[in-house]
């Protein structure tokens, strides 16, 4: 899921302090679940924007809304009849939503009210870790399920670098050593040999990617 | 996936064939085929444009050490880069070990500023992975790390062997580097140490030097592995060095520098006495004890920003004067 983290209020305030129309748009998807940039953040933020406009004195019309996934044409068309309304929309989306809205709606200016940081896991709640960087080649068949493209620093594909000790990564005590993850996997499941074969250089594919499912497509109507 | 680059899809990692011996010319490659205990040393780069420190440290080592490393921004600090400083050591005629680390090329520059290397007349290489950028001086820059060492390795022994790049391109006229590689024996999983030695190996490593040895008795144990394993037999194994100056020091490496092993009992004499004569002391007897363990061919000394201990440090543990190769040209 993707996992991002609210800009600061400061930072909220420069961008939107010089327009009188905003909107301030949740996501119901990863960010809800996040509690980061779901319905309740879009309200608070709003409530928060309505405060501290009024004590400044600054006229300005704050609007929530909340659409279900912000990734999704379905979803974003639904606001179509009320986007003229805004001069200004702070999306607590995903960089996605985000670029999604800017895309479909080019005379509203669309800012981002969080910083998306990456695809990551709940480890705890409260707590996230970066667990995929969507490299569209994945080999974490052979390294027992644990990926060096996401979770090694130095995206070492063959066994840990100087720097691991005791478990932990040399950029960060918190930050766990993912090939002393691999290596002990490995080692329990019996594949520990394995990690003596030399793996090949990466393909660091084009970006940006995309990706055609022909079975899921729809004759486009003519326009 | 299939078929989307032959360089990383099914390529079926296969070692290249055996190398040829004397391939490089190097006098390093020389000295340790004919069987000597080379010594080498590390020399840092400035932090400017100044050629004259390069000199100046050069000159400090010129005539005690038989090859010079040329640290690639150590410690992901920009300085003055690895091949130029290594050119000014060739005009000088020292012989360098040119460092090089995948932190800042990505395998197009690796490659490109290789061949000029070789071209250049360096022959001895050494191959990193490198430090990430975060302990550096530019900690926001982006890190490549497109390769890692293994693969810089494989890449050069293929250029060397195949005469190809690494894209299969054929090369008009092939480096052949004399090729290294780092080991830290107290890094962790310990028991995978010496495995990842023998990749290295594999993938092309001639000569390794390792990370600072403080802690002897386990460098002797991992030597024991790589002994069971015949690795002192398919390469040539230096040991690191560094005098330390100050108890302050030992203890700044003990825990800031990832992967070093700096027992107690150094950090204690170092206070005690508080001199750098300890410092040079206890490195005197971590050479003399390195020399007792078998299959050890060398030593590598990182005097770091302290050059002009390396003379005093080879005469005191008796390696002074430094040979000439028997087969030098």
């Amino acid at each position: 899921m993707i996992v991002a983290r609210p800009k600061s209020f400061e930072d909220i305030k420069k961008l939107i302090q010089n327009y009188k129309k905003v909107a301030v748009m949740g996501c119901g998807g990863c960010v809800t679940v996040r509690s980061i940039g779901g319905q309740k953040q879009a309200e608070e933020l709003a409530s928060l924007i309505r405060l501290w406009a009024k004590r400044e004195g600054k006229e300005m019309v704050v609007t929530e809304v909340t659409l279900t996934r912000q990734c999704e044409p379905e979803f974003i068309d639904s606001i179509k009849e009320r986007v003229g309304d805004w001069e200004v929309v702070v999306s607590l989306a995903c960089g996605v939503g985000v670029q999604c809205l800017a895309e479909r709606y080019p005379r509203v200016k669309v800012f981002p009210g969080v910083d998306t940081t990456f695809m990551g896991a709940t480890i705890e709640a409260g707590l996230y870790w970066e667990r995929c960087v969507g490299c569209g080649d994945c080999t974490v068949a052979e390294t027992g399920g644990f990926c060096p493209v996401a979770r090694c620093a130095k995206n070492m594909m063959n066994g840990p670098c100087g720097g691991s000790q005791g478990g932990r990564c040399e950029v960060s005590p918190e930050t766990p050593c993912v090939w002393q993850l691999i290596y002990e996997r490995m080692e329990e499941l019996g594949i520990g040999e394995e990690l003596d074969d030399i793996r090949p250089p990466k393909d660091w594919s084009v970006r940006p990617q995309s990706m055609v499912m022909e079975h899921l497509r729809v004759e486009k109507k003519t326009p | 996936m299939t078929g989307k680059n032959p360089q990383a899809v099914g390529a079926g990692f296969k070692p290249a064939p055996a190398i040829p011996v004397l391939t490089s010319g190097s006098h390093l490659e020389k000295l340790l085929r004919e069987g000597r205990f080379v010594v080498t040393a590390e020399l840092g780069p400035p932090r400017g444009a100044e050629r004259a420190v390069v000199e100046k440290k050069a000159n400090l080592l010129n005539g005690y050490v038989d090859a010079v490393n040329i640290t690639d921004c150590q410690t992901s600090v920009v300085r003055m880069s690895s091949i130029a400083s290594a050119q000014i050591l060739l005009e000088m005629g020292l012989e360098p070990v040119v460092q090089m680390t995948c932190r800042d090329r990505n395998r197009i520059a690796l490659q490109s500023d290789l061949l000029g290397a070789w071209a250049l007349g360096m022959k001895n290489l050494l191959c990193l992975t490198g430090d990430h950028p975060k302990f550096g001086d530019h900690p926001g820059a982006k890190p490549v790390f497109d390769l890692d060492s293994i693969h810089l390795l494989h890449m050069l022994k293929t250029m060397r062997e195949e005469k190809k790049m690494l894209s299969g391109t054929p090369l008009e006229g092939e480096p052949r580097f004399f090729l290294g590689a780092a080991e830290n024996p107290f890094a962790d999983p310990f028991a995978f140490r010496s495995r990842r030695l023998a990749k290295k190996i594999t993938a092309g490593a001639e000569f390794i030097q390792t990370q600072i040895v403080y802690n002897v008795d386990k460098f002797a144990r991992w030597m024991e592995e790589v002994r069971e394993k015949g690795l002192h037999k398919r390469a040539f194994i230096l040991a690191g060095v560094t005098p330390l100056k100050s108890a302050g020091m030992a203890k700044y490496m003990k825990k800031h520098v990832p992967g070093m092993d700096v027992p107690d009992t150094i950090i204690s004499r170092l206070e005690q006495k508080k001199s750098k004569a300890e410092g040079m002391d206890i490195c005197v007897e971590i050479i003399g004890k390195l020399r007792q363990i078998e299959g050890l061919s060398g030593i590598h000394i990182m005097a770091i920003e302290w050059e002009e201990v390396v003379a005093q440090l080879v005469e005191r543990v008796g390696l002074l004067p430094r040979p000439v190769a028997s087969s030098r040209q």
